[in-house]
C-alpha cells in the first residue's frame, strides 16, 4: 500500500533558524555518542545496523555484546528525541509521565509476550517482526523512508547501547 | 489570554523539535456530532465521501479538537486569527505598485469577487499552464496587474491576505477540480500522501487515514484537512500556511521538507484539498 523505502540523498535544506539551532544539538548529541563509544573502546564495536540477523523474527544476541541497563533504557524510552515510545504507546509503570498514546498497544505485561530476543527484533527494526505495514519506526536500521533530513542521513534513531538498554527495560514490564 | 497559554503547554510534535514539554492539564475532549455555529451559520464539519475519497466520514479538523480549541473559532472576537485578517483588508484597501491602485480598485468588494475563491484552490490556471494556489493568483496579480512585489509566501501580509479572501468563502463547500491538465497533479499529489519519508519512515496516510482519531502522546489525530487554512494555531502564536504545515508534519518524521511554493507542495495541496471535498471552508480555523 505504501511505496516502498529506499534510503535517499535529500536536496539541499530550506533551513531555517529553528532547524539549525536544532541541527546544533543534534551534532552535539552525536559527538556524545561517538565518545560514549570510544570510551567503551576496549570491547568489540557494536554490530552495523546493516549486520544485524534476524532469525525467525529474533535478534539472539546483545547489539554491544555488553548487557542493556534497565534504568538508562527507561529513560531513553521516554525521552522525545530518543525512544518517544510514550508517542504511541501506554505503559502504566511510567505513570509520573502525562499523555500517553494510543496508536499502538499498551507495553504493559509486554516482556509475557514476548522473549528478549522478540523485544530487540521490535526495537531495532518493528517492520521484521509486525509487517512491512506498521507505522513502528524502526529504531536501529537503515531501512528509512525518501527524504531523510540531511542531519538524520545515515543515524539510526538509537544507537546500539541505547537499543539494548530499552530491550533491558523492556523485559522489566512484568504482569505475571 | 491565559487559556490559550494553558493549551499552548498541551501541543505536543512527534519527534518535535525544541520541545519543552512541561504538561499541565488534560485536555478536555469535545462531545461527538458537536455542531459548529459561527455567527448564527452552521459550518459542515463531517461529510460523506465522494467517489474514491477513503476518508469516510470526511471530518473537518475542527472535531478532534478539545472544546476550549473549538470554542475559540465560533466567535470572531475571541478568534485569534483575527487581527491578521483585518490586517488584510486594510491592505486590499491600500494602493501600491507602480500603478498606484489597491486590489479594490480593480476587484471591488471582496465579499463578491472573493467569494468561493479559497473553495476552489488549488486551481489550473490555463494562461500559465500549470496549477496554481490561492498565494500564487495573489502574487500574480501584484506583479502582472499592479506592479507591486510579490510578497513572501509566510509574510505577515500574505497569510493576512489569504485569510482575509478566504474568509469570503467560509461555510462554503471545498470544490476543488481534478480534470483536465489537473490530474496529473493530483496523482502526483496521491503518490507523495502513501509515500513513506524520513527517519520514521512515516506516510501522511498512516497517521491521518489509518490512525485518525486515536491519541499521539497528547495530540488527537485528525485527517489533516485543509479547509481552515491559512489557520491559528497555538504553537505558532499566529497563522500559518498550508505549505508551513506540511512542512512540519515533514519536519516531525525527520524528513527534509519540500519548500514553500514548491510544484511538490502544490501538487500535495490539491490532493489533500480533495480528501475535503465538500467540508466548510473555515478560514481562519484554530488548532493547537
Ligand atoms: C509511531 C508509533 C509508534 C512508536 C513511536 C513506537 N511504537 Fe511500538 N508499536 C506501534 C504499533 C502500532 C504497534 C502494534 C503493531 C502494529 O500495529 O504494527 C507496536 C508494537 C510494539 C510492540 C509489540 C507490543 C505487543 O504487545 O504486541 C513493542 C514491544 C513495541 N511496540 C515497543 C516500542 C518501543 C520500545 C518504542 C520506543 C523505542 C515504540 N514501540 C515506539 C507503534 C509505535
Ligand atoms: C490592475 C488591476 C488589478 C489589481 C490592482 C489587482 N488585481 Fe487581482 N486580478 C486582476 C485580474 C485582471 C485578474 C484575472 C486574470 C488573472 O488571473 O491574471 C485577477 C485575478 C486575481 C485573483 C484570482 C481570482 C480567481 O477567481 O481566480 C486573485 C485571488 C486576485 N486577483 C487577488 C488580488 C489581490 C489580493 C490584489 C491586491 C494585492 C489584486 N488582486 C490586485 C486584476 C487586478
Ligand atoms: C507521525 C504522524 C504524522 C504524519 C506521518 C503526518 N502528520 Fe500531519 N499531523 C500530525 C499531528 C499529530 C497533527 C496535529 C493533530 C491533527 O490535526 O492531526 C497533524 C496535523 C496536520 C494538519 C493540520 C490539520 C488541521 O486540522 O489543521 C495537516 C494539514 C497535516 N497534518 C498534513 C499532513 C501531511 C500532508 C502529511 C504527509 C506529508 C502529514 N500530515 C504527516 C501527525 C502526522
Amino acid at each position: 500500500m505504501y511505496e516502498a523505502s529506499r534510503a535517499h540523498v535529500p536536496d539541499k535544506p530550506d533551513c531555517t533558524e529553528e532547524e539549525s539551532r536544532h541541527m546544533t544539538k543534534g551534532f552535539i548529541y552525536s559527538i556524545a555518542a561517538a565518545s560514549l563509544v570510544l570510551a567503551g573502546s576496549a570491547v568489540a564495536a557494536p554490530v552495523a545496523p546493516d549486520d544485524v540477523k534476524f532469525v525467525d523474527m529474533t535478534v539472539a544476541e546483545s547489539l554491544t555484546g555488553q548487557p542493556g541497563d534497565p534504568k538508562a533504557g527507561r529513560e531513553t524510552f521516554a525521552n522525545r528525541k530518543k525512544g518517544n515510545c510514550l508517542a504511541c504507546h501506554a505503559n502504566s509503570e511510567m505513570s509520573e509521565q502525562l499523555f500517553h498514546g494510543e496508536v499502538g498497544p499498551t507495553l504493559d505485561g509486554v516482556a509475557d509476550r514476548w522473549t528478549p530476543e522478540q523485544l530487540r527484533a521490535i526495537v531495532v527494526n518493528s517492520k521484521q517482526v509486525l509487517g512491512e505495514q506498521t507505522i513502528m519506526p524502526g529504531f536501529y536500521t537503515m531501512h528509512v523512508g525518501d527524504r531523510v533530513a540531511e542531519k538524520f542521513v545515515g543515524k539510526t534513531i538509537l544507537t546500539a547501547q541505547e537499543v539494548e538498554d530499552v530491550v533491558a527495560y523492556l523485559t522489566t514490564l512484568k504482569e505475571q | 489570554m491565559a487559556k490559550i497559554m494553558k493549551i499552548n503547554v498541551l501541543s505536543a510534535a512527534l519527534f518535535g523539535a525544541g520541545m519543552t514539554a512541561v504538561v499541565m492539564t488534560a485536555p478536555a475532549f469535545a462531545e461527538e456530532g458537536v455542531k459548529l455555529v459561527i455567527d448564527g451559520e452552521e459550518l459542515t464539519t463531517e461529510v460523506a465521501p465522494q467517489e474514491g475519497n477513503p476518508l469516510d466520514p470526511v471530518r473537518s479538523g475542527w472535531t478532534f479538537r478539545s472544546e476550549e480549541t473549538q470554542a475559540l473559532e465560533t466567535d470572531d472576537f475571541e478568534n485569534p486569527g483575527f487581527p491578521l485578517v483585518d490586517y488584510g483588508e486594510e491592505l486590499w484597501n491600500t494602493a501600491d505598485g507602480s500603478t498606484g491602485k489597491s486590489c479594490a480598485s480593480c476587484h471591488g468588494d471582496a465579499s463578491e469577487s472573493m467569494k468561493g475563491v479559497r473553495a476552489s484552490m488549488p486551481k489550473w490556471n490555463k494562461e500559465k499552464n500549470t496549477l496554481f494556489t490561492l498565494e500564487d493568483y495573489i502574487n500574480l496579480s501584484r506583479e502582472e496587474h499592479q506592479g507591486a512585489k510579490p510578497w513572501k509566501w509566510e509574510s505577515q501580509e500574505m497569510l493576512g491576505m489569504t485569510a482575509y479572501i478566504g474568509l469570503q468563502s467560509r461555510g462554503m463547500p471545498v470544490n476543488v477540480s481534478i480534470d483536465g491538465p489537473a490530474k496529473e497533479w493530483f496523482e502526483k499529489g496521491k503518490k507523495m500522501y502513501y509515500t513513506r519519508y524520513g527517519q520514521l519512515d512515516l506516510a501522511c496516510a498512516q497517521c491521518h487515514e489509518d490512525n485518525q482519531g486515536t491519541m499521539i502522546r497528547a495530540d488527537h489525530l485528525s485527517q489533516g484537512q485543509i479547509n481552515g487554512f491559512p489557520t491559528y494555531r497555538f504553537k505558532w502564536s499566529g497563522l500559518g500556511s498550508i505549505h508551513r504545515r506540511f512542512k512540519g508534519c515533514m519536519d516531525n518524521i525527520r524528513a527534509e521538507p519540500f519548500k514553500r511554493g514548491s510544484d511538490e507542495f502544490t501538487a500535495l495541496e490539491l490532493y489533500v484539498a480533495w480528501r475535503g471535498q465538500g467540508l466548510s471552508v473555515e478560514t481562519p480555523a484554530v488548532r493547537n
